[in-house]
């Protein structure tokens, strides 16, 4: 974890490249930085999967001294980057389909391990499987488990954007309680997502005991690069999930990507973590905490909770959730938590939330 | 080197002698004997440079073969029925990606009712996944199959699928001949994939393809499948001449000169049948049979010039489509277009009921004195059984028999009067 910074800029909480010294300045503003998603895309403004990916996979080209391949699940990622006959992708990368990124970065490490060998060569190029928290935590479950089960040498990030966005917003198993999405309409008796629904798809990952797991934001790109670094310096599976807002599907400004996902950080909404082998070994604290309502005002995806209408008690329960996150990961304190958080979503179902 | 031993084995062995990178294993029966058997090889060293991977799921045998391949190893894998069609999205992919991987499909029916013994419904709902898919009709047969299913694929640039029947093959003990890894070797050189993942040279593959150059791929891939025919006849005959072995090919036949009927048959029903039509014979009943080897691409010249002018015609299949009639009958009917051939087709040998010698037999009778009614007839039907329900529920009963697919619609509208 990147070191406590104690100082931001004045009015905000982002850490500028400016306030810090060269050597901690995130490679993205030197001018040899890779680009390996480069300009041109077809990504909406304010896209935070794009700028989540392209800090990601240049802190992993880095890494690996750009022996690197990528494995890409169907989604906004996969479509905005490869327009036939274009592609943005600077770097050997497969798309095959939505659910089995996982399992082609198996067969892509398979490959290139057998054929690093026959060459007699040590420098094995790494794989990277990626997509969105749909191809993630729903369709692709499956392979994905199994890729980590095998300890298969494959980083798989999950851009998670807690919705499927590349079909027009419908709800995934990311979606957060209470969110308008396309199936789940601000409508009837409990508008938006249903609540005691969900997985915690980082923990299940730290359940298979994999060498390294952790969550990021683009609200932190230092540490979503100094994650992605780590990441690539073990071998067998790992696991990194980035929040990367979605201006479309959350109905925020195009402007506002990085502050709201600030804001899901700063207010305990999503907890910034990593793990070693099932253990949390950091934590990424809160700097100045929020009440959640400054990260939903932001969002017409939670409208009915803002409004003149608002069900306070609603406002109340994600508020409660926010505040189990703070306590089970202990973002306010100075701990690390010895045992394996309990998923948020166990305690809307016993209904302590 | 001549062995006595299970098909599954000589499948392993000759897909080994083939020098796989990758060998994705998903467990459904029958194909599991192969897949165990390459998994040892691997463990044991006798396979070398090559990565045995256990998956959770047959959606990702598909899935890590097409990553292996796409990285740029020859890659195998095997499955059977239920398994097949849990990996159809990642069928089509191969395919459409054109990469070069080899897959046994241990033919088996489809549920529900679940059913794990032979017919050929599996392989024939790829029917059009754009797969090559190749049919064999003996374990040895099978096994030259997939040796040169590999120098097939990648020569044309698309995946295949070689077709061989459950448990009827691949659980049979038989006398194989395998060829020596410096003959297969010489007939398949080291993989050079055209191109593959390399971070030497970035390529992205996979992109999103819109109306404005969809078609002209797809017509692109069919020119590929037709480019397979001459491809697979030549590697056939580079096969036969290095090894000896009459295996192989578009199709192969069998007594059919002078024949006064042909039958049309896919897969290990083809050894019953020759013995059928041997003993026939001695009654002075001429009767020929025409292994189809390749039913993706279809042979139809091939085929055409197989059938020549014989004019009763019956396709044996092992499957059918619902609510129309033979999966083959229309491939064959277009081969056989203007030579006034009557075509007809058997169904028979569904969910691993046996095809015997007397099935053949019946099938040949039928044709021969013109029996035949309609242009599909199911045979080895027990009657009684179908009458015991459909007496109660319809008031029907089916005569014994041969049951002509227009006399079980002609009840139906016994029923509708």
């Amino acid at each position: 974890m990147l070191d406590a910074i104690k100082f931001y800029q004045t009015g905000s909480n982002t850490v500028g490249n400016r306030l810090l010294n060269p050597s901690m300045r995130a490679v993205q503003a030197s001018s040899d930085r890779p680009n390996t998603l480069i300009s041109g895309h077809r990504a909406c403004q304010g896209c935070g999967e794009a700028l989540g990916a392209r800090y990601a996979i240049d802190a992993a080209m880095r890494a690996t001294g750009g022996q690197l391949m990528i494995a890409n699940a169907t989604g906004c990622l996969e479509v905005f980057s490869t327009p036939y006959p274009q592609s943005a992708w600077r770097l050997p990368w497969i798309h095959s389909l939505f659910g089995n990124s996982a399992a082609v970065g198996s067969g892509l490490a398979v490959a290139a391990r057998v054929r690093a060998k026959k060459a007699g060569n040590t420098n094995v190029p790494r794989v990277i499987a990626q997509g969105g928290d749909g191809g993630t935590t729903d369709i692709g479950f499956g392979p994905l488990s199994g890729m980590f089960e095998r300890n298969d040498d494959v980083l798989y990030i999950c851009y998670d954007n807690q919705a499927y966005m590349n079909t027009g917003v419908q709800r995934s198993s990311a979606t957060p309680p209470a969110a308008r999405t396309a199936t789940t309409q601000l409508v009837g008796e409990e508008p938006g997502n249903d609540w005691g629904k969900g997985k915690n798809v980082p923990l299940i990952a730290m359940a298979h005991g994999i060498p390294y797991v952790a969550t990021a934001s683009v609200a932190d790109l230092k540490d979503l690069e100094y994650k992605v670094e780590k990441a690539m310096s073990f071998h067998g599976a790992r696991y990194i999930q980035i929040l990367v807002p979605c201006p479309l599907g959350w109905g925020s400004a195009s402007g506002s990507t990085v502050t709201v996902a600030r804001l899901a950080c700063e207010t305990g909404f999503y907890p910034i973590f990593e793990a070693e082998y099932g253990k949390i070994t950091s934590v990424r604290k809160i700097r100045q905490q929020q009440p959640v309502v400054n990260f939903l005002k932001l969002q017409r995806r939670y409208a009915h909770l803002t409004g003149k209408k608002a069900d306070p008690k609603v406002l109340a329960r994600v508020q409660a959730m926010c505040d189990d996150n703070i306590r089970s990961f202990d973002l306010l304190g100075d701990e690390i938590p010895e045992t394996m958080p309990v998923a948020v979503q166990a305690h809307e179902r016993s209904h302590e939330i | 080197m001549l062995k006595q031993i299970e098909g599954s084995l000589g499948i392993a062995e000759a897909v080994a002698l083939c020098r796989p990178g990758a060998v994705c294993a998903y467990p459904i029966s029958p194909q599991t004997h192969i897949v165990e058997n390459l998994g040892k090889m691997v463990k044991t060293g006798k396979l070398q440079d090559c990565e045995f991977v256990n998956v959770e799921s047959e959606f990702s045998a598909i899935s890590v073969s097409i990553g292996a391949s796409a990285g740029g190893v020859r890659a195998y894998t095997a499955t059977a029925s239920q398994g097949l069609l849990y990996m159809v999205e990642g069928v089509y992919n191969a395919s459409g990606l054109g990469l070069p991987i080899v897959m046994t499909v241990a033919s088996r029916a489809i549920g529900a009712p679940i059913n794990i013994w032979n017919d050929h419904s599996d392989s024939l709902s790829q029917r059009d996944s754009g797969w090559l898919q190749l049919f064999c009709e003996s374990n040895q047969d099978a096994l030259d199959t997939h040796i040169m299913a590999f120098k097939i694929a990648e020569e044309v640039g698309l995946p295949v699928m070689v077709c061989m029947d459950g448990f009827v093959l691949t659980h049979a003990f038989e006398r194989l001949d395998l060829p020596s890894q410096e003959q297969v070797d010489q007939f398949l050189p080291p993989y050079e994939p055209r191109e593959f993942l390399d971070p030497k040279e970035p390529i992205s593959m996979g992109g999103m393809v819109g109306p404005e150059a969809f078609t002209e791929l797809r017509i692109l891939q069919q020119r590929k499948m037709h480019k397979a025919l001459p491809i697979i006849e030549r590697v056939t005959k580079e096969y036969r001449e290095l090894t000896g072995h009459h295996s192989g090919g578009l199709l192969d036949c069998y007594n059919c000169d002078n024949a006064d009927v042909k039958l049309i048959i896919m897969g290990s029903t083809v050894g019953t049948a020759k013995d059928a039509v041997d003993e026939l014979a001695k009654q002075g009943i001429k009767a020929g049979i025409i292994s189809l080897k390749a039913f993706r691409p279809f042979p139809y010249e091939a085929l055409r010039a197989a059938i020549g002018d014989t004019k009763n015609v019956v396709i044996v299949e092992r499957h059918f489509s619902y609510g129309a009639r033979g999966i083959l009958y229309p491939e064959v009917e277009r081969a056989l277009r203007g030579t006034g051939a009557q075509i007809h087709t058997a169904v028979c040998g569904l969910g691993g009921r046996a095809i015997l010698g007397s099935t053949i037999k019946d099938i040949v009778n039928y044709s021969l004195n013109n029996k035949f009614s309609s242009e599909m007839t199911w045979f080895d039907v027990d009657t009684k059984l179908i009458n015991s329900y459909l007496k109660d529920t319809e008031g029907v009963t089916l005569p014994e028999g041969p049951l002509p697919e227009d006399v079980l619609m002609d009840t139906l509208q016994k029923v509708r009067a």
